[in-house]
């Protein structure tokens, strides 16, 4: 697309409102990706599901503990399950037309392009921090157009105001308070977790709803 | 010199500097960080023989655990 056509697709998105059921149509175009299914990934997750996002595509390898239920959504009857199988689960009970396509594995710098091909946005939502850097070289080397959203800074309580969202360009931003860093006695609790969750789902809604 | 850090002009002493040496004059020291100039990602190992120049954008961020 010619940057004419581009920009009048903005200035008309801009000026010509949607309702709820207009955007939620836009938004069932798009595939998103999401790197992790435990706090940041099952919130981010459910979050872009209601909104009605198109296809999203889950990873991760572990299996739902009891102590995960502080955080991430899922439920009693659900310990033992799989988290990408549970959540394909949460997500239908909540909005059935989205497509989930999930991927048991760890993720490497091999496997990511492939595991998130024709996503238009990647949402970061691993607890180590080794494995956010990791993510974030291999998208900008092997799939440097698609936009990454990183969650870094989020244990512990309070401080709410601290907790902000930053665009480092077109292709990364930032959301957390990049400070805070989980030990025994600042353990990642639901509402900081969930906020840092849905300030990135905030970030994609706003990426998709620019898109032609 | 004068470059972009994170959005806000910074002034420091020289024409021009390698990354490594701008982390020891400012103090940064967490080790795990992300940093890109004028776009561009810079890995670890690069950090001695990349140059930041005058005029610059670096945008730099700590990676923390949890999520």
């Amino acid at each position: 697309m010619d940057k004419f056509v581009i920009a009048s697709i903005f200035i008309i998105r801009t000026f010509l409102k949607m309702n709820l059921s207009e955007i939620r149509s836009h938004l069932g175009k798009y595939r998103v990706g999401i790197a992790g299914a435990g706090g940041l990934g099952s919130n981010c997750a459910v979050a872009l599901a209601r909104s009605g996002i198109g296809t999203i595509v889950l990873s991760d390898f572990d299996i739902i503990e009891e102590s995960n239920l502080s955080r991430q959504y899922y439920f009693t009857d659900q310990i033992g399950m799989m988290k990408t199988v549970a959540l394909k689960e949460n997500i239908f009970r909540v909005n059935p037309a989205v497509s989930v396509i999930i991927h048991q594995k760890k993720l490497d710098r091999y496997n990511i392009p492939e595991v998130f091909s024709g996503c238009h946005v990647i949402v970061e939502a691993f607890d180590r921090s080794e494995m956010k850097e990791m993510l974030i070289e291999t998208v900008n080397n092997r799939m440097a157009d698609v936009p990454l959203i990183i969650g870094s800074g989020l244990a512990g309580w309070g401080k709410t105001g601290n907790i902000g969202c930053r665009k480092i360009d077109n292709t990364l931003y930032v959301c957390g308070d990049e400070s805070s860093e989980v030990s025994d006695d600042t353990p990642v609790l639901a509402p900081r977790v969930g906020i840092v969750a849905n300030m990135q789902a905030n970030i994609v809604v706003e990426i998709l709803m620019k898109m032609g | 010199m004068k470059f972009i850090l994170n959005n806000r002009e910074e002034e420091l002493n020289g024409e021009s500097l390698s990354v490594n040496e701008m982390l020891t004059i400012k103090k940064f020291s967490y080790k795990l960080r992300i940093i890109k100039i004028n776009g561009e990602l810079i890995s670890k190992e690069m950090y001695d023989s990349t140059i930041i120049h005058e005029g610059d954008n670096v945008q730099m961020f700590y990676l923390m655990s949890g999520g």
